[in-house]
């Protein structure tokens, strides 16, 4: 039985098994590779999309579970990369190997959708969700504090 | 990259969806992800002056990056540095990845390879890379004096244009390009011709990253994204241990998987192909639940615990076989002199990579195998495309290599072997088809290679006077070089320099030094991991520095501007790290603790604040200054983003980040049990970067190393108590403190 969703505004279907990680439907199927592998465990981060506009683990959500709902990936966040926190993440030069930011941009949208106006620990809280090896956290609290001011 | 994306533009992927190399501020118009994105530097546009620079008509400025990209930044700073002496236009330039072609782009620091490590690549091309510049001008001068009809000596340049300013003419560079003849002969340039720094435009002075606007849509291209036209995908179940193999699995179980194609017997383990990447990893674990394997290799039976034990004994053994790393004066015969003498051990575990992008690799390999072309995120294009002809028994030349962004690399992306890359090279070749074999995170973290396990014995003897004399470290580590790069190895002499570098006192004026390596080698897989040697070995010398400061009733970091009173750079970076933190003032329920580094020639101090909770043993940083002189800092903004990351490196290794090694087998599976810093862990960082005129010397990974020892000084600032095992688990620190 193909399931039927909406990807970044547009419908989309897929026949793999209703197991299968919503992660791999992206990436392989779709071919929104923009979101990342990076532990299948729920663990990084590197995976977040947004379903119903709210932050989730692509690696930990079964495709069964979004039969009907709408996932934004980060190729879906903005028409011109112009969202308040990718033109905040580059300002402030966040992305080093760039490999977790399309996870850390998405979950800093979702923070600022709900909270526009964050604490510094709220945001700290928040991406603590994310892993990043390259070590670029400071600039990425940086990066949020600017989006919310010129948002 | 170039080839690949054409490559997949025939294949009809549209230009959007492949890696870019969209050069510096014309990064607003590359924004955004249409379909008809400019800015992607498919090929090289116009004339070439050099194999370095093409200039077209138009006055695009292609330049060819010789370093692989793994957010280091050289992507953007090696082409940079030809573009000062070019005297280029910036937004004009686009930048290509280099072919694989070593007589031209190989790195000068590793013997010619293509090989990006060791924070060399702007320290070793960079001399190079000015001169290149610089003669591809000249073509251009040379060629428009002849067109204007004037002495070459009245011509300058401004960004991308030459002016004859007596006639008030100009002609720019994409002009020049339509007519200009290029000599068969690069033109000569003399060094005093080159640019003094007071009138660089680029270098000093910060640019946007060439391929980071690339990394906040989604449209970077690691090779995990890579899709071919009937690609399937692949998994490995390898062994645990190095050198055995698989015995039996139950192959009915596994080809019961649906989407499953076949199981391949590697001589290292068992692989799967599959349709779909849920079903090679569903067949994956199907492997895993039933194989056995060989009890061939060396680690079986090997527990790290006790290892640690044995190598902490060997140190202390007086009929240990050593060997002699360093030797400056005559320690063998000073320390018997001395009046006095301090002793101290320290430990240091297994560590790893942990970068996000879990290893990978594509490859297609022809049906009768005798030729590939193979995409991968690879720290050396040299050994790729050798690990590839190899693992076929095939010519190199009969190898392309697509080389794409790497999702972090820390030196795992870079052994002789390309283990990752040659998964995919044999699946495809097995199955006939295109494959794409990515290894999950279990399996980058049980097959990982990791920063070896390490016992430190030091000594210091002082003189009547009490000064400094004499400086005696004798390592027991498991060995590096020999498993990560047999054929470096061999070259140096069978040094190994990744596991003992910095074991010194560099810098200190210590006028007898003796380091003694005694080699261990315990069949665990073992890779430089960043900061290499650094991290075990100056956790072990700053550590000791400090401690026999406390033994002097010296303070340990006026102690250190004492030792470094003949090293002028090094003085002043421990100093400026010290006024940067206010040292002199007392936190209450705080420990401050410093650390010196020369690493590589770049000088790099720090000082952090930590407070413990004495219920947990959880060591809190609240603060980490750090001042670094690199020499010339060809991107500064970018040195300091650099220095963040690797303190943020530097805490994972001090604090949490440790592989413990029972059977012979990995214990450790994901990031529950591996546990990297989280932007919760980080605190402020204050970087200063010294810009000096000296020749620019590495920035990726040397403020590493400062931390370890920086946080077990200011444990003991605080504590009067010394951590000598790291990492500092809260288990150690409880146990340490009481």
């Amino acid at each position: 039985m193909p399931i039927n969703f909406v990807v970044n505004g547009k419908p989309a279907t897929t026949d793999a098994p209703p197991e299968t990680p919503l992660l791999w439907v992206i990436r392989e199927d779709l071919k929104l590779t923009g979101t990342k592998f990076g532990c299948g465990a729920g663990l990084c981060g590197a995976c977040m999309v947004h379903i119903d506009g709210k932050r989730a683990f692509s690696c930990q959500t079964e495709v069964s579970e979004i039969a009907g709902k709408s996932v934004t990936t980060i190729e879906g966040l903005s028409a011109d990369s112009n969202h308040p926190v990718q033109k905040a993440w580059l300002a402030e030069r966040v992305p080093q190997c760039g490999y977790c930011q399309s996870g850390q941009i998405m979950s800093a949208a979702d923070l600022l959708k709900q909270n526009p106006k964050p604490t510094r620990e709220q945001i700290v809280e928040h991406m603590s969700t994310n892993l990043c090896r390259c070590g670029t956290y400071q600039r990425i609290v940086r990066a949020i504090e600017r989006a919310a001011r010129e948002a | 990259m170039n080839m690949y994306i054409n490559r997949l533009e025939k294949a009809g992927v549209s230009r959007r969806q492949v890696m870019i190399g969209a050069a510096g501020l014309t990064f607003a118009i590359a924004l955004g992800g249409r379909a008809d994105a400019a800015a992607v530097a498919t090929e090289r546009a116009g004339q070439a002056l050099s194999p370095w620079v093409s200039i077209a008509p138009d006055g695009t400025i292609t330049i060819m990056s010789a370093a692989t990209e793994m957010g280091q930044g050289s992507m953007t700073s090696l082409p940079l540095i030809i573009a000062e002496e070019l005297d280029a236009d910036w937004s004009k330039v686009r930048i290509v990845p280099a072919p694989v072609n070593e007589k031209i782009y190989g790195n000068p620091g590793f013997g010619g390879m293509m090989y990006t490590a060791g924070s060399n690549a702007v320290t070793s091309y960079y001399k190079n890379l000015r001169l290149f510049g610089a003669q591809a001008r000249r073509v251009l001068l040379d060629n428009a004096a002849k067109k204007l009809g004037v002495p070459v000596e009245e011509l300058s340049t401004e960004p991308s244009v030459v002016v004859h300013a007596k006639s008030d003419r100009k002609l720019n560079y994409g002009e020049i390009a339509a007519f200009a003849e290029i000599p068969a002969q690069a033109p000569e340039v003399k060094p005093d011709e080159l640019k003094k720094p007071a009138s660089f435009r680029l270098i000093t002075k910060d640019v946007m990253r060439a391929e980071l606007p690339h990394k906040i849509n989604g449209s970077a291209k690691y090779s995990i994204d890579v899709q071919l036209p009937g690609m399937l995908y692949g998994a490995v179940v390898r062994a645990p241990v190095e050198g055995a193999a698989p015995e039996n699995f139950d192959e009915a179980k596994v080809m019961a998987v649906k989407g499953i194609i076949k199981t391949v017997k590697l001589p290292y383990g068992v692989g799967v192909v599959a349709e779909t990447p849920w079903a090679a990893f569903a067949a994956r674990r199907a492997v895993e639940d039933s194989v056995s394997w060989t009890k061939d290799g060396k680690a079986w039976g090997f527990d790290s615990e006790n290892g640690l034990a044995r190598f902490s004994a060997t140190a202390r053994d007086p009929n240990a076989k050593v060997t002699d790393w360093f030797k400056l004066g005559d320690v063998r015969s000073e320390m018997p002199k001395a009046a006095s003498t301090f002793e101290a051990e320290y430990l240091c575990d297994y560590a790893y990579h942990s970068q996000m992008e879990p290893l990978n690799g594509v490859a297609s390999v022809s049906p009768a195998g005798d030729s590939a072309e193979v995409w991968c995120g690879t720290q050396s294009q040299t050994m790729a495309l050798e690990a590839t002809a190899n693992a076929l028994g095939i010519d190199r030349s009969k190898v392309t290599l697509h080389d794409t962004l790497l999702g972090g690399g820390f030196g795992r992306r870079g052994p002789r072997d390309m283990d990752f890359l040659i998964d995919a090279v044999l699946l495809s070749k097995a199955a006939g088809k295109p494959v794409k074999s990515m290894w999950t995170r279990e399996d980058d973290i049980r097959n990982g290679r990791f920063r070896p396990l390490s016992a430190h014995l030091l000594r210091a003897g002082f003189d009547d006077k009490g000064k400094l004399a004499a400086w005696q470290h004798r390592l027991v580590g498991d060995r590096v070089t020999p498993f990560a790069d047999p054929v470096r190895y061999e070259k140096a002499g069978k040094k190994d320099f990744i596991l003992m570098l910095g074991a010194d006192a560099k810098g200190y004026d210590v006028a007898h030094q003796l380091v003694e390596q005694v080699y261990e080698d315990t069949g665990v897989r073992t890779a430089p991991l960043r900061g290499i040697g650094f991290t075990a070995n100056k956790f072990a010398t700053e550590t000791f520095v400090d401690e026999l400061a406390y033994h002097r009733g010296v303070d340990p970091l006026q102690y250190r501007l004492e030792l470094l009173s003949k090293t002028p750079r090094g003085h002043k970076v421990m100093e400026r790290a010290g006024q940067m933190a206010d040292w002199g003032r007392k936190r209450e329920g705080h420990g401050l603790g410093a650390a010196y580094i020369d690493y590589s020639g770049t000088q790099v101090a720090a000082v952090v604040e930590i407070s413990i909770n004495r219920d947990t043993g959880k060591i809190t940083i609240h603060n980490v200054w750090c001042a670094i002189d690199c020499g010339t800092a060809v991107q500064p903004d970018n040195v300091t983003a650099q220095t963040e990351s690797s303190v943020v490196y530097g805490i994972g290794l001090a604090l949490t980040e440790r592989i413990s090694i029972k059977n012979g087998a990995v214990e450790q599976s994901n990031f529950h049990d591996y546990i990297v810093p989280r932007n919760r862990d980080v605190p402020p960082m204050h970087i200063e970067v010294i810009q000096t005129d000296n020749h620019p010397t590495g920035v990726g990974q040397m403020a590493t190393p400062l931390i370890t020892p920086a946080v077990s000084n200011a444990v003991m600032n605080l504590t009067g108590k010394r951590l000598r095992h790291a990492p500092f688990t809260e288990e150690r620190v409880k146990k340490a403190i009481g």
